[in-house]
């Protein structure tokens, strides 16, 4: 009795919502909820997709260390692993060059020069991925190999971080490509965060006979700071979706290396470059597409609360290519 | 601030320091810029002097299987004509509804998700396309081999093409002037004709700002396409078959052990990366009155 009465309410409710609308705006919401309803399906069909998978290796998954397609044993950690390792090398480089572009555009930099520089530094957004990654590959993976990583070695090689011999291919590679590629994101959100602060607090701290670069450091950066967090967030949850670029530069080794100068491999670069020979074997297509889940939950998460602390602050367009 | 110095001396010194930090950090800030626009720079100076001379006329007619680009080129039109086709009225609609009702709780709703979705990582909704067509397979609906086809292709690019589209076409049609719709509407212009004839046209340089960039987007990807369309050393053979993409070329060819299919894979970046630019600068130039305006 009293389940029946749930679909009559619902129904009710509906159609109060409707009455009062016209025609076009239902036709133009029913469209809009298909369209966000597609995230909710998205996730369903990479759950029922990914089943044997689940089943099969259960939690275990993503701690496992063991990812061998041909003995049916797969886990997750060295990818996890690998992600984050690229990832942290990005926002390391990525960061502070990235800052320090949306702080010389929005406060130091000559106003002539403003918008023709801030059109140039986006378009390191407008590169393809796999042109990144042919470039990565084909340019900057010798530049690494030869003169990068040996004098990195020879200042820092004690650590356990840079030892081995330099490939060039590796995740160090992967991780400064990433970080190019973060650049305009968190440039250009952290820019409209640092031009929504207003006028008179830097007018203060100038009339107070701060320089430039203290009124920008006082009063500026201080009042962006909550804008400029969500924007590396956001740059965060580019890096680790990325894969394009990342497939052709890590190496693609499925292993956990302590090294930064060794082959990896991130959740994206392994379902790009496993895909293929996966296609056959539904336990091995249900572990990729569980490493996509997990992709999908890491990136959502990320973007979610990027979103809650910039959300005024960002730009169309914006995204992970 | 603590300072261990005389006092007469400290004006002086701390004056210099601090005109000095101020010189300094500006340089640094400078050279941020410069050190982000190195690698800019170097990938169009390679793709121009490697890929240049691989632009010979025959790599337009021959197809991957035999070293060109002409099927690649072929394929990524159709793939993304058949996009539009799907996101475009389906994203303007959705733009439409968070612009013109959207204020509510609802819309909210729908606009934070819509973000969301526009961030979702690229690969992922290749996986997206290539499991649906794999579920609807086992309901007997389709043909498990359709998971690698034009069609799943285009499913995967219409994913992450509708929620660009939404949003810029929300954005385009806000900056329509309430006065233009309130003047329509006295007029005793039904609501959805003043849309569609009075606001859509006012908005439509933004509108169309907007699809071109959701097409650079789409044009440039690879991971998706990868994971559906596959990529096929043939040209268009149906829509049920696996279809070659420029971008799909440019990571084959580039991994390729032979010199020459690298030289023609910088070739393909040089026109994706050129036509990328124009649509980039030509979106700049066509929006350029609305930053004015601000």
């Amino acid at each position: 009795m009293q389940l029946s009465r749930i679909p009559r309410a619902l129904g009710r409710a509906l159609l109060a919502w409707i009455r009062g609308r016209s025609y076009f705006e239902v036709l133009t919401a029913i469209v809009s909820i298909a369209v966000v309803a597609l995230l909710g399906v998205i996730a369903v069909v990479l759950f029922i997709v990914a089943e044997p998978s689940i089943r099969t290796f259960g939690i275990g998954f993503l701690g496992g260390t063991v990812w061998d397609p041909v003995a049916g044993i797969f886990g997750a950690a060295p990818f996890i692993y690998g992600t984050l390792v690229t990832s942290a090398i990005a926002l390391l480089l990525g960061v502070p060059i990235s800052l320090g572009i949306a702080i010389f555009l929005s406060e130091l930099a000559p106003p002539w020069l403003r918008i023709p520089l801030t059109y140039v530094v986006e378009l390191l957004a407008a590169v393809p991925s796999v042109v990144y990654g042919l470039w990565g590959l084909r340019v900057l993976s010798n530049v690494m190999r030869n003169s990068v990583e040996p004098a990195i070695q020879s200042v820092l090689g004690f650590l356990p971080l840079f030892q081995g011999n330099p490939i060039g291919t590796d995740m160090f590679t992967a991780g400064v490509i990433l970080a190019i590629m973060i650049i305009p994101t968190i440039s250009a959100v952290s820019r409209e965060a640092l031009l929504a602060v207003p006028e008179n607090q830097r007018e203060a701290a100038l009339s107070l006979g701060a320089t430039h670069w203290e009124t920008t450091r006082v009063a500026v950066l201080r009042y962006a700071r909550a804008g400029i967090f969500g924007a590396i967030v956001l740059g965060l949850g580019r890096a680790v979706g990325e894969t394009m670029a990342v497939t052709m530069t890590i190496g693609n080794r499925n292993a956990i290396s302590g090294s930064l100068f060794s082959q990896g491999q991130t959740i994206a670069s392994l379902i790009a470059s496993s895909w293929a020979e996966a296609a056959t074997s539904p336990v091995y297509l249900g572990a990729l597409i569980e490493m996509g889940l997990v992709l999908m939950l890491i990136s959502l998460v990320i973007n979610i609360a990027a979103r809650l602390m910039v959300g005024r602050f960002i730009r169309r367009g914006e995204g992970a290519a | 601030m603590k300072l261990p110095f005389a006092l007469p001396k400290l004006k002086f010194n701390r004056n210099m320091r601090r005109r000095l930090t101020d010189r300094a950090m500006s340089l640094a800030a400078l050279m941020c810029v410069v050190i982000a626009l190195v690698p800019l720079g170097s990938i169009l100076f390679e793709a121009l002097v490697r890929g240049a001379g691989a632009l010979r006329p025959t790599v337009f007619t021959l197809d991957t299987r035999d070293g060109g680009i002409g099927n690649a080129i072929q394929g990524t039109l159709i793939l993304i004509s058949l996009t539009s086709l799907v996101s475009l009225p389906v994203g303007i609609l959705t733009g439409i509804y968070l612009s013109e009702f959207g204020k509510g709780r609802l819309g909210g709703g729908i606009r934070f998700f819509v973000d969301v979705m526009t961030q979702i990582p690229s690969i992922v909704v290749g996986i997206f396309a290539y499991s649906l067509i794999l579920a609807l397979a086992v309901l007997g609906v389709v043909s498990p081999r359709l998971a690698f086809s034009t069609t799943s292709g285009i499913i995967a690019l219409s994913t992450i093409m509708i929620p660009v589209v939404a949003r810029t076409a929300e954005e385009a049609l806000r900056l329509v002037p309430n006065s233009t719709r309130e003047s329509a509407l006295a007029l005793g212009i039904p609501e959805h004709r003043t849309i569609l004839r009075v606001v859509l046209p006012t908005g439509g340089s933004g509108l169309i700002t907007g699809a071109l960039l959701a097409l650079a987007r789409v044009a440039g990807e690879t991971a998706p396409l990868l994971l559906t369309a596959f990529g096929s050393g043939f040209g268009f053979q149906g829509l049920n078959q696996p279809i070659e993409s420029l971008p799909h070329t440019i990571y084959t060819f580039a991994l390729d052990s032979s010199t020459g299919l690298n030289q023609t894979a910088w070739g393909a970046s040089l026109i994706l990366v050129l036509i990328m630019l124009l649509i980039s600068i030509a979106s700049r130039v066509a929006s350029r009155p609305r930053f004015a305006s601000r």
